[in-house]
């Protein structure tokens, strides 16, 4: 976390976000009791859209809601899904919880490692793909089970994989 | 897209709508759905609540808690506003039952949350699916449009004068935030940190008001229930446990898939008939009952009745459902070390107990796995883990603890064995192939 750039003061009614999700924010705060119950919805779309949760974006989403950006950032850093870094296009995120372990989740996950060059968390050089070793994703009856983004894949095998992960990289390209 | 499996011996009432297209609205309502929303505006809060008492269902998030007694204990008059909150932070290692119903019957869960609404006189209701379940959320949100287009959401819902809203969302990754308490501080857009109680959620929950707090399975079971009539859906279970349940067949089953059946359906059944037995032909090692964190079972000990009480009194628990099948290639040590951290990664930290517990356990069972631990940490890794048990404002230091606890005590040979720097004997084709490499 860069702690040089956090004093972003963005003015009020600018936005870093595109028109379509700033609109949904503007929604999104009107939905609950109080405005903070939006937070994590907000972090979840930002990143999606950013890729990351940017200083400026946590700078907005505070201002959007409230409260500080410190407050904002004491509540990322607890969800493990939210990122403060840029990750490649596609996050596989590749599950060795127990019933995919069983099922050949970690062998899966090893497979991921060699294919992509990349170990845990990491990214590759092209930006392309970044991996992860995930915990449990609720698909113990289909497992081995991944999630590319937010996109399922059971019952895989390594050849399987390598048929989705040639499937991204066609469509990253 | 997950598959979906069938046996003959299923009871399909929460599963009955599955592949036939019921997340479009228009084909719930021919399916009969939102009769059971009419019926209960009609009927009124006392018939609701009497009617889940007398069905038996009880809570399908594992803690298995009668549902009507749960509903009956918030009080009639709040100043605060009242608030229904729909547990689908699915997140048990081995669960994916809410997985398939938000896939397939996502108006279920909003017709339920409806029906517990008027039940105790919230007026808003939330949906809350865990982080990874993005592609469910958008279902969700469909289907939540298309009920307010129709008029069953919103100002005077089915033409009645009664008012109810439905917000849904999801977390952000964090097993903890399905514990009932940790869920509202998630939703407030807080850290997902216990609450200490009491007061109960029934009492003081979200935001203040008294709130209902039921697993996913457990809502969507409720229209079915008013739709058959309570008597009828006790009467498919066993004694004290109405109903169905959604099993999570997960490992080493030759057909692993989710099957719906009657509450006390013999486990061992369950593995060789409907799940067609151990895959390959192998020896079945052992059984972890109902998600990660429930007390594994010994063959011998799988020929009871799955239900709350029974498996309770097997020395286990029902938990979420979540049957996972280990066959006799599992090394238990392995097992017990890929648990524990998880649950390491999990805590949040908050009470000492599970945070240190949990990292001491996961380091002990690493270095024990490894081939470098003492004698004395097998009984080290017990003590730590009882000494975890009820320490926590959480179940999460629990669910840690109590697999833990009955690996060591029901596979203490496997853990001796690995002693003396002896490579793991059990894992065996992974070792070979760590020696030829």
């Amino acid at each position: 976390m860069s702690l040089t750039n956090i004093a972003v003061n963005p003015k009020v009614g600018e936005t870093i976000f595109s028109p379509e999700l700033a609109a949904r924010f503007d929604k999104l705060v009107t939905l609950y009791p109080v405005r903070r119950s939006a937070l994590i919805p907000m972090l979840l779309y930002a990143q999606d859209e950013i890729g990351y949760l940017s200083d400026a974006a946590i700078a907005e989403i505070a201002q959007r809601l409230e409260i500080t950006v410190l407050d904002v950032r004491n509540v990322l850093t607890y969800y493990s899904m939210l990122r403060t870094r840029p990750v490649g296009k596609y996050n596989v995120q590749v599950c060795t919880n127990i019933s995919c372990m069983l099922r050949g989740g970690q062998e899966l996950f090893e497979h991921c490692e060699k294919k992509l060059g990349i170990g845990h968390k990491q990214t590759t050089p092209d930006g392309l793909f970044s991996l992860e070793e995930v915990e449990c994703i609720g698909a113990c009856s289909w497992a081995p089970a991944a999630q590319v983004n937010y996109d399922f894949h059971e019952n895989l095998t390594p050849e399987t994989m390598d048929a989705i992960l040639e499937q991204y990289r066609k469509a990253g390209q | 897209m997950p598959t979906l499996v069938s046996h003959p011996d299923e009871v399909k009432i929460v599963t009955s709508r599955f592949g036939l297209g019921a997340a479009e609205i228009d084909r719930y309502i021919e399916l009969g759905g939102y009769q059971s929303a009419r019926q209960a505006i009609e009927r009124g809060p006392e018939w609701i609540i009497a009617e889940m008492k007398a069905s038996n269902l009880r809570g399908r998030g594992g803690a298995g808690f009668p549902t009507g007694m749960k509903w009956s204990f918030v009080p009639k008059q709040s100043e605060k506003p009242k608030y229904i909150l729909v547990n689908g932070d699915e997140s048990e290692p081995g669960t994916c039952k809410d997985h398939l119903i938000f896939l397939h019957d996502p108006h279920a869960v909003i017709e339920g949350t409806i029906i517990a609404g008027l039940a105790v006189g919230a007026k808003t209701g939330f949906i809350y699916l865990r982080g990874e379940y993005r592609y469910l959320l958008t279902i969700m949100e469909k289907a939540i449009a298309d009920a307010y287009a129709k008029g069953y959401l919103g100002k005077g819902i089915f033409g009645s004068n009664f008012d109810f809203e439905i917000v849904s969302q999801t977390g952000a990754g964090a097993y903890e935030v399905g514990e009932e308490s940790a869920l509202m501080e998630s939703l407030e857009g807080k850290r997902g940190i216990p609450r200490i109680r009491p007061p109960f959620p029934a009492v003081v929950g979200l935001y203040g008001g008294p709130t209902v707090i039921n697993n996913a399975e457990t809502i969507a079971t409720v229209p079915h229930i008013l739709r058959m009539g309570a008597e009828a859906y006790a009467k498919v279970g066993s004694e004290r446990n109405g109903g169905t349940r959604l099993f999570c067949v997960s490992g080493h089953a030759e057909r692993p898939g989710v099957y719906e059946l009657p509450m006390g359906y013999n486990l061992k059944k369950m593995i060789y008939e409907v799940a067609g037995g151990i895959r390959g032909g192998r020896k079945l090692k052992a059984v972890v009952p109902g998600g990660s964190s429930t007390p594994v079972l010994l063959p011998e000990e799988i020929d009871i009745g799955m239900d709350f009480d029974q498996v309770g009194k097997a020395g286990s628990m029902l938990g979420s459902g979540g049957v996972v099948v280990l066959d006799e290639t599992v090394c238990i040590v392995e097992f017990a070390l890929r648990t524990i951290k998880f649950y390491q990664h999990e805590s949040c930290g908050w009470c000492i107990p599970c945070r240190e517990g949990t990292d001491w356990l996961k380091k002990t069972l690493t270095r024990f796995h490894a081939g470098a631990g003492e004698a004395r940490d097998i009984d080290n890794i017990r003590y730590l883990a009882e000494n975890m048990l009820g320490r926590t404002f959480c179940p999460l230091g629990d669910a840690a603890a109590m697999p833990t606890i009955a690996f060591v005590k029901k596979f203490r040979q496997e853990f001796e064995d690995h002693l003396d720097g002896k490579p793991c004997p059990y894992a065996k084709a992974r070792v070979e192939e760590l020696v030829v490499a």
